[in-house]
């Protein structure tokens, strides 16, 4: 199951890689060290959280700063930690949750639930694994040699995580009416609060868990769960 | 930027995400009966990725075009159910022989 999960993880560490290659930039550039850099990303494997973090170091602001933005952008990682217990197996709880749970990020998150049934510890931790070393040795890459990459190239990995994303939202869109209406609400939530100036203050990560919430609260609201679909989830 | 200071700083962003990600995750472990909570959260990976891609991945690459066209093949071949790494790589893929071309 490991395998499966190294497996499922292939794209996710690519992109992860390519992400993380200029976050290593952006640091060093900022003034880290390179394992200082380095310590960030394997610390916190978290893309926006990490650049909204630099940004409060290399502007010396506050802790409390440091602790509220991580705080507002990371949020929406709790909605996805509650949806994850809805679909874990039974032996996945208590110490491999607290321990596995360091690496639920979006695209995790994202591809366990793609599964499509039960999700076990070990496809999990295999995910997380190899994006992990995408993600540290990205980072490292980045921060050591930031300018080896063709602008050319770079710029072309930027889209494979989206990629990924629409390969995962696409099929269950074609097959699902109520999700389509969901994703639908979502795009445009998301549209309006990033075009609209009044809501310009409004940081990319609280946007997220903004738009999921209204569209998968109306989604609940319009078709709710049958009730036995309980355990065919 | 000074060791001290930035092992503070460190350990202030890596235990909040930490936190935020591991507490619902261990603390959570009956299924939800409710019909109405469990849809919201059957939906919250799709409207949250929904969210983050649209309408962020036009600004993901160096252009607006290049990106377009990277986002209308990840799409084309989402919809014929092509695998994650095959959408994922055909779309950096459009990308990169797009800006080629642009830069002709």
């Amino acid at each position: 199951m490991i395998k499966h999960g190294l497996r499922d993880g292939v794209p996710i560490a690519l992109g992860y890689f390519s992400v993380a290659f200029s976050f290593g930039i952006l640091a060093v550039g900022s003034g880290c060290a390179w394992w200082q850099a380095l310590l960030i990303s394997m610390a916190n494997m978290t893309s926006a959280g990490q650049y909204a973090g630099l940004t409060v170091m290399a502007g010396a602001g506050t802790l409390i700063e440091m602790a509220f933005t991580q705080f507002v952008i990371n949020l929406r990682y709790s909605l996805m930690s509650i949806s994850l217990t809805q679909r874990v197996d039974d032996k996945f709880k208590g110490k491999y949750r607290a321990l596995l749970g360091f690496g639920i990020t979006d695209e995790i998150f994202a591809v366990s639930m793609n599964t499509g049934k039960s999700i076990r510890r070990s496809y999990f931790f295999g995910l997380i694994i190899i994006s992990y070393l995408g993600w540290a040795a990205g980072t490292l890459a980045g921060a050591i040699c930031g300018n080896i990459l063709p602008e050319v190239v770079s710029s072309a990995l930027g889209i494979a995580l989206f990629g990924m994303f629409v390969a995962i939202v696409v099929p269950e869109v074609k097959a699902h009416r109520p999700v389509a209406i969901v994703v639908i609400i979502a795009m445009i939530l998301s549209c309006i609060l990033r075009y609209v100036p009044i809501f310009s203050a409004v940081s990319s990560g609280f946007a997220i868990i903004i738009c999921s919430i209204i569209a998968a609260g109306i989604g609940a609201v319009l078709f709710p769960a049958s009730p036995e679909e309980t355990e065919a989830e | 930027m000074d060791t001290g200071r930035f092992f503070i700083y460190l350990a202030v962003m890596a235990g909040v995400t930490y936190l935020v990600r591991a507490v619902p995750f261990v603390l959570i472990n009956r299924k939800l009966t409710n019909r109405y909570l469990r849809a919201f959260f059957n939906y919250i990976p799709y409207a949250v990725l929904a969210s983050m891609t649209i309408p962020a991945v036009f600004y993901s690459t160096d252009s607006v075009v290049t990106a377009t066209a990277g986002f209308l093949t990840a799409l084309v071949l989402a919809f014929m159910k092509k695998s994650l790494l095959t959408v994922a790589l055909s779309a950096s893929a459009a990308v990169l022989i797009s800006s080629l071309l642009l830069s002709l």
